[in-house]
């Protein structure tokens, strides 16, 4: 096994042990694997069969069932567009339409340049302030669609 | 035992039985799909519901799934179950327009045609599950499953990339009720076809009749679970004593 | 600190708590919640921290951070004590002037007060707003005065008494007896009563048995269990110890959905404060009972808010729900007895101990007790959390204590129960909150999202939203949820886009009827309601979009045309720099501009930059 592959067995393998190795936690032990590579790596899910004991096709289903993990890797930065209902009424679709074209990505797809990724959420529980939209975990409400380049401009 | 009625006949099952097994028992025809009797009930393709009565009131159930009681009442024809088994043939001829068996079916159960729109890829996967539960429970190396979620989910192995645990024995092409999973034996190899992944195996050659037999990966499994001696399987069935 | 050996001990400390606390002390409450941090807040709480430290006033006034009360549209919020003055919209540059005024001189701050624009008068104490006087706020009133990271404010407001009373003088059958009299009923949407479940679950077979917390909380909508979980972590806690001892469960759950990392942050400190303390853990407050509650996150699937597909997920496997013929109070989580309830729910439970089943049962409705918390939100001018006791009427709800909808509009509809609700029309707004009235007119009272619309909304659009929804969150598991709210999806967006038919109508209801007939779980079998409820109020919607190719509301892309109005526009050009396909021209200076129909791609934003009302949407 190469120096890489070394890394990524102690690193889940530490992972796992947080949790006791308990097969029940499968869902928390692979939202810390995605919070440690910014997403979920094949050979970190093959880590994870093999030191939870629990097939490779099942450990795959569930990474592919919730919308809260990427297969794929990231931006450095991740856009999240509230699409609940409060946020719906007050036009959170214009807003990621804007945020589309600007990036010229659809939701669930990264910038070329690796900078961005666009993710839609339905309901962060800010209803009072919508339409949201939250970068790198920092909150913005009431946006408006001419807010959006001065925002996405603060980044690099 | 149990009495039930069931479509007015008064029918005996064994506690803990299904209506449908209950059903079958009696000649009692129930249409179903994701059903086997080799693997635990899931409830998916709702085609086998049935309508019971309990405690004045009315609702469907599935009928592989729910357990006889003593004095269930059950209609296995009510306008109520014919109306829905129809809307889910005609989901399901939308989704696999191609599929003789799904076509087949639904003329059975009164469905000439669907009122919405046909997908166009040439679809027979009806996500029963059938091979990823028979994949899991029965052969016990849960090579496939169930991947992504909602409109998007598929039949598939990990990454879509061959599995290297799947030991080539095609009970899922045998049990798939669609034929969306097809296996063939051509020369030394197996090919199982998939929707999304096709995979081959080298099959093992009798050492007396010289004919290609079963899957190596298969035979090794076997031998391995079963501590058996790898030459159990030099000859094959023909050939052995 | 040494863990408390008996409910005795507790009283002690408690004593001693609020022995040590000068009610007079000047204390500064600021709301830390996610609403109030989203609209700046954090840099509101460390202007305060500078500013205290930089005064030398670390000795002379308390900081706290509190959970969230629920009145966000007036956020970032902040409560000086002892006077109960309320402070709204706070920014940076305001907390130097509180401190130096009202902290120093004790003078009042006159801009940053609450103006009731019904009486035309400012006012300066929180318990004087109207936004809070029409509410019943037993389970939200003590979130702004609560720093949910310090178990000691939860002990100073008599916290953790219900547990000790229930642990020393009550049998876990009594406790079930007063939940059952209380009348309370599933604040989860399912509206199951609670005594009930507990009395079945504590009888089913086996030792083994399990407690879980709902906090799930996937109606987009809907933050109630967010600001309970975040903000009064404490009480939860206490409620699912005291129905553990009840049902006989010695561990619990706590599945949080991943939206919400500050409430999982929050319920961890409380679970680590409580066990600390020997209020959970083993041999609880000396009694003999042992109980421990981990936390599990979920991972983006509302479909797991489902009890079933809940507990799948606990289990490691993906959130398919099953088939509930055995219930699971019978057979659950891990196959064994499971008790599991919505935060609200739990959060009832000290409430009807330490006051009473009798007197608990006085509140709301002869079948809906209690109080309920709503998020109210959309077209309103009071955006936030209400709680009111149950069977006050909808337009009590939407006009006294939300005061009615923004911008002069007229009201149309209020959507409750999220995606498996209703849309309710105006007409009936006399209609008191309660389940059973709610899910007569083909609603249902669900979590408590509290959706206003008002007339720019258009109700196809609002059926296409849920149903689109729904589908993204289906699991897949059954034919008829899976295929056929793709089908609804496609009906409804043909119509909104003007390829509606004739028959459409009749189409999407034949199909619902199957839907909700044959759905495997509550996600199918309850998602076409927000359909059938647009198309039995507002079914001239429905045609107009089909027949006239026209939508009324003035929402659906395909149906509308921006327009300049000339009389208005003084070429100001605003609307020229903000259109992203270039489509509009300002042809001459001092002119109105012209807008090219065919780049026009209707995104709205000429519409949003346009201060003058110049652009017309129909």
């Amino acid at each position: 096994m190469n120096i890489e592959g070394k890394k990524v067995t102690e690193k889940v393998g530490s992972i796992l042990g947080n949790y006791q190795r308990e097969k029940g936690m499968l869902v928390s032990i692979l939202q810390d694997v995605q919070a440690e590579y910014n997403y979920l790596p094949k050979d970190a899910l093959m880590e994870v069969s093999q030191g939870l004991d629990v097939p490779l096709s099942r450990v795959y289903s569930v990474a592919t069932f919730f919308k809260s993990f990427s297969l794929k890797p990231r931006g450095r930065h991740l856009i999240n567009v509230c699409l609940g209902t409060a946020c719906h009424v007050r036009g959170a679709v214009r807003i990621l339409e804007k945020i589309e074209r600007e990036l010229g990505i659809n939701p669930d797809e990264t910038t070329e340049d690796l900078k961005f990724t666009l993710e839609t959420v339905n309901c962060v529980g800010a209803c009072a302030l919508g339409p949201i939209v939250i970068v790198d975990g920092e909150y913005s409400g009431e946006m408006r669609t001419d807010k959006i380049i001065p925002l996405l401009d603060k980044y690099d | 035992m149990v009495t039930l009625t069931i479509d007015g006949r008064e029918v005996q099952a064994e506690e803990g039985a299904t209506i449908l097994e209950a059903a079958k028992e009696s000649n009692i025809y129930i249409p179903s799909l994701c059903h086997n009797e080799g693997v635990i009930p899931y409830g998916a393709c709702r085609l086998c519901l049935v309508e019971i009565m309990r405690n004045g009131r009315q609702r469907l159930v599935a009928s592989c799934l729910y357990p006889v009681e003593e004095g269930l009442v059950v209609k296995t024809n009510s306008e109520r179950v014919i109306n829905n088994r129809k809307m889910i043939m005609e989901l399901l001829l939308a989704r696999c327009p191609d599929s003789e068996v799904i076509q087949g079916l639904a003329k059975q159960l009164g469905v000439e045609k669907t009122t919405f729109k046909v997908e166009e890829d040439n679809r027979k996967c009806i996500l029963c599950a059938l091979c990823a539960r028979v994949c899991e429970e029965v052969v016990g190396v849960s090579a496939i499953s169930l991947v992504n979620r909602g409109v998007d989910r598929q039949l598939a192995t990990p990454f879509y990339e061959p599995s290297v645990v799947c030991i080539g024995c095609g009970s899922c092409a045998y049990v798939c009720p669609t034929g969306a999973i097809e296996m063939e034996d051509v020369g030394d190899t197996r090919v199982l076809s998939m929707p999304h992944v096709k995979m081959e195996f080298k099959l093992k050659k009798c050492k007396t009749c010289g004919n290609y037999w079963a899957p190596e990966s298969q035979l090794d499994y076997i031998a391995k679970k079963w501590n058996l001696a790898p030459e159990v399987f030099d000859n094959c069935p023909n050939c052995r004593d | 600190m040494t863990s408390l050996g008996s409910p005795d001990e507790l009283e002690t400390l408690r004593k001693s708590i609020i022995k040590s606390r000068d009610p007079n002390k000047p204390c500064i409450s600021i709301c830390g919640g996610t609403g109030c941090l989203a609209l700046g807040g954090a840099s509101v709480i460390n202007a305060f921290k500078r500013g205290i430290q930089e005064q030398g006033l670390n000795t002379k006034v308390d900081l706290r951070i509190t959970g969230c009360p629920g009145f966000c549209e007036s956020g970032p919020l902040v409560v000086i004590e002892p006077n109960n003055i309320l402070y709204q919209r706070v920014t940076e540059e305001d907390v130097d002037q509180i401190i130096s005024q009202t902290i120093l001189k004790g003078r009042v701050v006159d801009k940053l007060l609450y103006l009731d624009s019904k009486i035309g008068k400012k006012i300066t104490h929180e318990n004087e707003i109207p936004f809070y006087t029409k509410q019943k706020r037993l389970l939200l009133a003590n979130n702004s005065r609560i720093d949910p990271n310090n178990i000691e404010d939860y002990l100073a407001l008599g916290g953790y008494a219900a547990l000790g009373k229930v642990l020393s003088k009550m049998s876990p059958e009594a406790v079930i007896e007063e939940v059952k009299k209380s009348g309370l009923r599933g604040r989860g949407g399912g509206g199951f009563p609670t005594g009930i479940k507990w009395q079945s679950c504590r009888e089913a077979e086996g030792d083994t048995k399990y407690i879980i917390c709902n906090c799930d909380e996937g109606d987009p909508g809907a933050f109630m269990d967010r600001s309970l979980m975040e903000g009064n972590p404490h009480s939860v806690l206490e409620g699912m110890i005291i129905g553990a001892y009840a049902i006989g469960a010695h561990q619990g759950y706590i599945y949080v959905r991943n939206e919400y990392p500050l409430a999982v942050r929050n319920a961890q400190i409380a679970i680590k404060q409580a066990e600390e303390h020997g209020l959970l853990g083993e041999n609880i407050l000396g009694s003999g009972f042992d109980f421990n509650i981990s936390i599990s996150r979920g991972g983006g699937a509302f479909v797991c808010g489902e009890s079933t597909a809940l507990m799948a997920s606990l289990e490691g496997k993906v959130g398919e729900p099953r088939a509930k013929y055995v219930h699971t109070v019978e057979k659950g989580l891990w196959d064994k007895p499971t008790g599991l309830n919505n935060v609200e729910t739990w959060a009832n439970v000290p409430l009807i101990i330490n006051e009473g089943a009798d007197w608990y049962a006085k509140i709301g409705t002869p079948k809906s007790k209690g109080t309920k918390i709503f998020s109210l939100t959309g077209k309103i001018n009071n955006t936030g959390l209400v709680e009111v006791p149950m069977g006050m009427t909808l337009g009590e709800i939407i006009y006294d204590i939300g005061g009615g909808i923004p911008g002069g509009k007229k009201f149309k509809a209020v959507q409750t129960g999220g995606p498996s609700g209703g849309c309710i029309p105006e007409s009936l707004l006399n209609l008191p909150v309660d389940f059973d009235e709610l899910a007569k007119v083909g609603s249902m009272m669900g979590s408590g999202g509290m959706i206003v619309m008002d007339e720019n909304t258009c109700m196809v659009d609002i059926a296409k939203y849920f149903i689109t929804f729904l589908e993204g969150e289906s699991c897949g598991k059954c034919v008829p949820c899976r295929e056929g709210l793709k089908r609804m999806q496609q009906i409804l967006t043909d119509i909104s886009e003007g390829r509606g038919k004739n028959g459409d109508v009749e189409l999407l209801e034949r199909l619902s009827a199957a839907i909700i007939d044959s759905s495997l779980c509550a996600l199918g079998s309850t998602a076409p309601n927000p359909v059938l409820s647009t198309i039995r109020y507002f079914r001239d919607e429905y045609e107009a979009h089909i027949k006239d190719k026209r939508c009324p509301a003035g929402v659906c892309k395909e149906l509308i045309t921006y327009r300049i109005i000339d009389e208005k526009c003084p070429g100001c050009g605003l609307c020229v720099k903000a259109c992203p396909q270039e489509a509009i021209t300002l042809v001459q200076k001092k002119k109105p501009v012209v807008l090219d129909q065919d780049k026009c791609i209707k995104c709205g934003a000429c519409y949003d930059v346009c201060e003058l009302g110049a652009i017309e949407v129909k």
